[in-house]
């Protein structure tokens, strides 16, 4: 064994490899819950891509034929039904375990210097992640995938001057057709997963080459070497160490994930549509179109923007900087410390605010903007005025603020001094 | 974070509080997915009042064996046309002529359920009644100018909508609650609210009594639910399996994090 490994280590650095990027990686000892999710993300990845390689052997990207190959997967296909429903739930549980992730980084202040290429590279992998769920929803064509890429298609139509002729190039089509299928259907089993197995060799490099942060925001490569170990104070290997943590959460994942996919794989209507058990009908707009719900902030976001010379243009390009500005984060906080254990109210404060906009946001953009009734026709202003479009304008603004404001806040908060050691 | 996570939840939930207005009630199906002599009664009642103009096309008539019928049972009694056991349940009407007949074609069932739901397909069967102002004959309270008529309205009898009027909202919704089944509530002129529900008419009976026909019809309703997910019943028995799998695998592969994990703490 060690023979053959002497031998391909002349030939290729296996070995250098495996222990630069995991074997002999040095982490901080103090991860808590909050770093399961990076281990998690990646371990989905690689489920969507079985499955999805699977499902690709029986599903038929026609129009005339997509619904029912679906349909044939679910019941004629040897263990089709649970192939399907493992890449059904493992895309919804994609979003939860990056949202959670990203949410990481946010609290302990992950992309600050020296890691902005490792937050930048991992917007770009959240960005290919929206695109690629994107392209997919179409695929099972139904009414709900079929109107949701129509919705869609037609915000790039709203940009001025060339939107039209956008929407037209993307479509393939003046509508959303069986052209249209035919291309989501190679941007997402192809396109999309290898520009996101690039991103994400990238996101991991550019983490193994600077280290990893952690709850207390303490640089550990800034510590002494214990000279027993050699390591950092506070470092410990990856492997076995985190090898075996991250483990325990993948298993304890599998049962949330099993117990979701088995006993509710549509998830109450939020993972699987009801109106996407129809098939789609180019004559027929539901009544009510709503994306899935890893979408709907920025959904919300859209539709609280109201629409200026008769164009949805400025909704449309509040929803792109909703998405965009996650980027700049690290040019924006200028707070003395990393973590949220350190950092004082304003930065606390912000951060909740974001957080239940983000959240309320999230349901307004599932349900009709008629859900919270209107406000009476007596009030000033505000008169008759749908009550969830208000909401979602005054969270919209919340949500931008938490952003635009931060090099301000960030920097006058009243932070607490950091320890040398980790807690 | 404790109390931000109970703000958002009770946001959300007012939120929910508000949105159900004016509503339709209905009654649950009384339905139960393991009950494989109410699936074959509904297997017959399907083939024999729906197949005629609805298909169900991705629905094999060999797949009947789930709910323990043998392919003996099922070609003598299930299969009428010349089709094999193996094809799936088609209806000879063409589309155009169902375009022509009915004004659109029938849509397919066998996702149907997905679509609707148990509980609404339960309650649009019972919601039937006569119409002088539709092209059937027929509405619906549940599916209002519904374009099918009322097939099963010799079982049922035609029944009636009853409308009952209340000079408030609570009121309304209370009178709504005591009818303890389908009822739709509706607001009128001048603050007036109505509640309205489909009742049996004594003066017309159907060939069933009503608990005959709410029990044909929940018969036909599980096996809607069976054919929309086939392997309903056997994702929910593996799903137990795997759960006590991940269960007991947890256990020790955390007890392996603990033990390694003492030379760090």
């Amino acid at each position: 064994m060690e023979k053959l490994l002497n031998w391909i280590d002349a030939r290729f650095p296996l070995t250098a490899l495996w222990e630069s990027q995991w074997g002999k990686y040095v982490a901080p000892k103090n991860f808590n819950f909050w770093y399961y999710f990076g281990s998690l993300a990646a371990f989905v990845l690689v489920l969507q891509i079985v499955t999805g390689i699977f499902l690709t052997m029986n599903y038929k990207p026609d129009a005339a034929k997509a619904f029912e190959s679906v349909e044939y997967i679910m019941r004629d296909v040897q263990w089709g039904w649970l192939i399907r429903y493992m890449h059904s739930t493992g895309a919804s549980m994609f979003f939860v375990v990056v949202y959670l992730h990203m949410f990481r980084g946010l609290m302990y202040g992950s992309y600050r210097k020296p890691r902005e290429l490792t937050w930048i590279f991992g917007c770009l992998i959240y960005l290919a992640l929206m695109a690629e769920a994107f392209f997919g929803y179409l695929l099972p064509w139904g009414q709900m995938s079929y109107w949701g890429a129509q919705v869609i298609v037609n915000l790039f139509s709203a940009v001025p001057v060339i939107g039209e002729d956008l929407g037209v190039w993307i479509r393939g089509d003046y509508t959303i057709s069986d052209i249209t299928l035919n291309r989501f259907f190679a941007f997402h089993v192809i396109a999309f997963p290898l520009v996101l197995l690039g991103l994400v060799a990238a996101h991991l490099m550019a983490l193994h080459e600077v280290g990893s942060s952690n709850p207390d925001g303490i640089e550990i490569k800034q510590q002494p070497k214990d000279p027993a170990t050699g390591l950092y104070l506070d470092g410990i290997y990856s492997h076995p160490y985190y090898t075996i943590k991250d483990l325990v959460g993948v298993v304890f994942f599998l049962a949330v994930f099993s117990a979701i996919m088995f006993f509710a794989p549509e998830m109450g209507g939020y993972f699987l549509e009801a109106n996407n058990f129809i098939p789609a009908d180019p004559l027929k707009t539901p009544e009510h179109i709503a994306p899935v719900w890893y979408f709907t902030p920025y959904y919300a976001i859209l539709r609280a923007v109201p629409s200026y010379f008769n164009s949805q243009f400025p909704g449309v390009l509040a929803m792109g900087v909703s998405v965009v500005v996650f980027f700049f984060l690290p040019w924006l906080d200028r707070g003395a410390v990393r973590s949220i254990r350190y950092r004082g109210t304003l930065y606390k404060s912000w951060l909740a605010a974001f957080v239940i906009s983000f959240v309320i946001l999230g349901y307004l953009g599932v349900v009709p903007v008629t859900v919270w009734g209107q406000f009476p026709e007596s009030w000033p202003i505000l008169g008759g005025a749908d009550k969830a479009t208000v909401v979602a304008r005054i969270l919209t603004v919340v949500y931008f603020l938490f952003f635009f404001l931060m090099p301000w806040y960030t920097a006058r908060d009243k932070t607490k001094p950091v320890p040398e050691r980790v807690r | 974070m404790k109390t931000i996570a109970t703000l958002v939840a009770a946001l959300l939930m007012a939120g929910a509080a508000v949105a159900s207005g004016p509503q339709m009630r209905m009654d649950p199906a009384p339905i139960h997915r393991l009950d494989a002599e109410s699936l074959q009664r509904g297997a017959r009642n399907f083939v024999n009042y729906c197949l005629n103009c609805h298909s169900a096309k991705y629905m094999r008539y060999e797949r009947l064996t789930d709910i323990g019928l043998t392919t003996a049972q099922i070609k003598d009694n299930l299969m009428f046309a010349t089709d094999k056991i193996g094809s799936t349940m088609n209806v000879a009407m063409t589309p155009a002529e169902a375009k022509a007949w009915f004004g659109q074609v029938p849509p397919d069932l066998s996702v149907e359920a997905r679509v609707r739901g148990a509980d609404w397909l339960y309650n649009y069967f019972l919601a039937f009644y006569p119409d002088s102002s539709t092209v059937t004959g027929w509405n619906n309270l549940v599916f209002p100018s519904v374009s099918m008529p009322h097939v099963l309205w010799q079982l049922s009898g035609p029944n009636k909508l009853v409308q009952t009027e209340y000079d408030s909202h609570e009121k309304a919704e209370a009178g709504a609650i005591a009818i303890k089944g389908l009822a739709k509530v509706e607001p009128g002129l001048n603050g007036k609210w109505y509640v309205r529900t489909v009742s049996p008419d004594p003066g017309a009976p159907g060939t069933m009594t009503p608990v005959e026909y709410q029990a044909f019809v929940a018969d036909l309703v599980n096996f809607m639910d069976y054919m929309a997910e086939p392997t309903k019943n056997r994702r929910i028995s593996l799903g137990i399996i795997v759960l006590m799998f991940f269960g007991v695998l947890f256990v020790f592969v955390y007890a392996l994090k603990r033990s390694y994990w003492k030379e760090v703490h």
